[in-house]
């Protein structure tokens, strides 16, 4: 009997911890990311339901949610195009995010732009455009406007191995350096860009490598591992809010699925599919939280089924939601029409 | 005591940064050398590096933080120091600011400053007069300064724009052109043309250096008794077409001209206009005088051969007020 109470009591104490507390954050927005996503891709996409390219980040949820938990509230965020949890992390709802895919009214763009090119200044997220690492410049402008204010706030940019061959990044990184803003880099390296494997994209191994060529500190993490994450997210914040420059972060991941909704990613061998999915983020992290006593098995079932529900009165919320107005067309090119 | 063009554009830039303490510059070698033709010299002095950014020779990365800038409540006044490398910034420009405020709500207020133009020797890639790409972007304001007065007026009103505005300046005018200017804050809207000189027989519809050739032209057809009507457009976007449809009405004949090169110039554009819009007061088709479609040459016989003068505007305007 009193052997059975102790183990509760541990239990209890644990699941109390301030790493528990994050753990169960960090599976709740990857589960959600993973349910939005699957929706998404594999249901709404295939009934015709959303409209154009769909990119998910399945197997990559770690990054935005390490990321995420990483920022302070009022830093400002430019997530890339699989970087989803970023988004319901700010309080963006699935439903704003079906809506978006939808082309519908109900979405942060209102129909005028489609799938992850969406933002909300007012929640500190910046909309990427479709150009690869062209939101690195963009961030680079907006961290230098907050030392400028003497504020201390400081940027987070996404991206992936792919983008880091632009010349945007080059040059946003270099001047972000050159200015020390408060920057902090996150590479999402999936090895895949598009069909591009890492080796046609770059001649040396890591995206890391780049930063000394710009004096700037980088490391990489397991990019499957949000708490891993977080603690590099942390420290590149504090790099950064001490004024100390931008900080580069390359989460080494994969893609577990193909480049878009359209793609059946053959060129990718079916071996490094099966090996990654050993590595599912949001496995791992559960079986963690079982392990280390952050959560029970019940709990973490309970997590998904209420995030499958809150999902599927999401989509109708978003069904509900109009097109726009084809009035509308002309409005919001400038300040003032004409 | 008369003010060049170059420092009405310096004028309103101080006058700005003291107004409001949010704008501020960013460029190549702004600051301590004051800019490849002085127009920041002596800002660093004044408001120091907090404000008056020197940056890498990063045309992209320059237009990008001018835009996370302003997403951020600055207003940043970008500089190209010429017109020419505004392409290694164009996707940063035409597809990231000009488009934000639709897409998402985002306004971009900032100003991408560019010398441009030719007739100072600088060959192919130090005097293109490019601001046709940007008159084709949505969500672009294109400013065109003729005279010292405007480009102060208009910098003035372009860095208070909450729209991206590309603001080209015309290299050649910058110590050529001057004249006494309004005193105190003065600025001049953008989107309103200016009848530079009233006519009766024809209008020419220019913009930028050109409006000062047309008017030598105006001058020297006038000893023949052609009076010509010469408007400056001041700005492509937004465009005052009322201004042109109404001085169109009144001389029935139009040439619109430009130094930037003939095919998908903006004079086409004009020209459309005008036809479908004051056809039954035309009494002559609408002709345009525009560079020939070549890159800018750069020894001074094929130079002047590229560029429009008023000789060939004469030509022109003799040709069609004899129609
Ligand atoms: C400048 C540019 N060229 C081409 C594309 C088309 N495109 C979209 S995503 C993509 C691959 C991006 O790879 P990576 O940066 O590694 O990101 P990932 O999709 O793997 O997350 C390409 C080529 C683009 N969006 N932008």
């Amino acid at each position: 009997m009193a052997a059975v109470k102790l183990e509760a009591l541990t239990r209890h104490d644990a699941s109390q911890s301030p790493e528990a507390d994050l753990a169960r954050k960090a599976l709740t927005y990857m589960t959600m990311m993973r349910e939005v996503e699957e929706r998404i891709e594999r249901r709404l996409y295939r009934q015709g339901k959303v409209l154009g390219g769909v990119y998910v980040g399945r197997g990559q949820e770690a990054i935005p949610v390490g990321a995420g938990l990483a920022a302070r509230p009022d830093d400002v965020l430019f997530p890339s195009h699989r970087d989803l949890a970023l988004y319901l992390m700010r309080g963006v709802t699935p439903g704003q995010i079906f809506a978006q895919y939808m082309g519908r009214v109900g979405g942060l763009t209102r129909g005028r732009d489609g799938n992850m090119h969406m933002g909300d200044l007012s929640k500190g997220l910046v909309a990427i455009i479709s150009a690869m690492a062209a939101s690195v410049p963009v961030a680079a402008g907006a961290a230098m406007a907050l030392k400028y204010q003497g504020r201390d706030q400081i940027v987070m940019v996404f991206f992936g191995d792919g983008a880091t061959s632009r010349g945007d990044w080059h040059e946003g990184i270099n001047l972000a350096a050159v200015q020390k803003a408060p920057l902090v880099l996150f590479c999402n390296n999936n090895q895949y860009a598009y069909s591009t494997p890492l080796d046609k994209q770059m001649a040396c191994a890591n995206v890391a490598d780049r930063a000394p060529g710009y004096g700037i500190p980088a490391e990489i993490v397991d990019g499957n591992d949000p708490l891993a994450i977080y603690e590099a997210g942390r420290r590149g914040a504090d790099h950064a809010r001490m004024g100390l420059g931008p900080y580069l972060i390359e989460c080494k991941t994969f893609r577990m699925t193909g480049h878009s909704a359209h793609d059946p990613a053959d060129y990718v061998p079916k071996q490094l599919f099966e090996e990654w999915s050993q590595q599912c983020p949001i496995v791992r992290l559960e079986k963690r939280m079982i392990e280390e006593g952050w959560a029970t098995s019940q709990e973490i079932a309970q997590l998904h089924e209420r995030i499958r529900l809150e999902t599927d009165q999401a989509i109708e919320w978003a069904e509900q939601s109009p097109y726009p107005d084809p009035s509308t067309l002309e409005l919001d090119v400038y300040e003032t029409k004409g | 005591m008369a003010t060049t063009y170059l420092e009405a554009i310096r004028e309103g830039l101080f006058e700005e940064m003291d107004r409001d303490p949010n704008v501020f510059l960013l460029g190549e070698d702004i600051g301590i050398y004051g800019g490849a033709f002085k127009v920041t010299a002596g800002m660093l002095d004044r408001y120091g590096p907090r404000r008056i950014v020197d940056t890498p020779i990063s045309e992209s990365a320059i237009v990008g933080a001018a835009i996370g800038a302003s997403f951020m409540g600055l207003r940043p006044v970008a500089e190209m120091q010429f017109a020419d490398f505004i392409s290694c910034g164009f996707d940063q420009i035409v597809n990231f600011a000009a488009k934000c405020r639709y897409r998402w709500n985002a306004p971009a207020p900032m100003v991408v400053r560019a010398p441009c133009g030719g007739g100072i020797h600088g060959g192919p890639y130090h005097s293109q007069q490019n601001e046709a790409w940007f008159a084709h972007t949505p969500g672009l304001k294109v400013v065109l300064p003729a005279t010292a007065r405007d480009a102060k007026g208009l910098i003035k009103s372009a860095v208070r724009d909450n729209d991206p505005v590309i603001f080209f300046e015309h290299k050649a005018l910058y110590r050529r052109v001057k004249e006494d200017l309004p005193q105190g804050d003065y600025t001049v809207p953008l989107g309103k043309a200016n009848i530079h000189r009233e006519g009766r027989h024809l209008s020419v519809i220019t913009y930028s250096a050109m409006v000062h050739v047309a008017d030598e032209a105006a001058s020297i057809v006038a000893k023949e008794g052609l009076s010509v009507e010469v408007i400056d457009l001041r700005t492509l976007t937004p465009l005052d077409e009322d201004t042109i449809l109404a001085s169109v009405r009144k001389t029935s004949k139009a040439i619109v001209f430009h130094e930037a090169t003939l095919t998908g110039g903006f004079g086409g554009e004009i020209a459309a206009r005008i036809t479908e819009k004051a056809f039954e007061y035309l009494d002559g088709p609408v002709m345009r005088l525009a560079a020939p479609d070549t890159p800018v040459p750069f020894s001074p016989t094929l130079e002047e051969a590229y560029l429009p003068n008023v000789d060939k505007l004469v030509a022109k305007i003799r040709q069609l007020a004899a129609y």
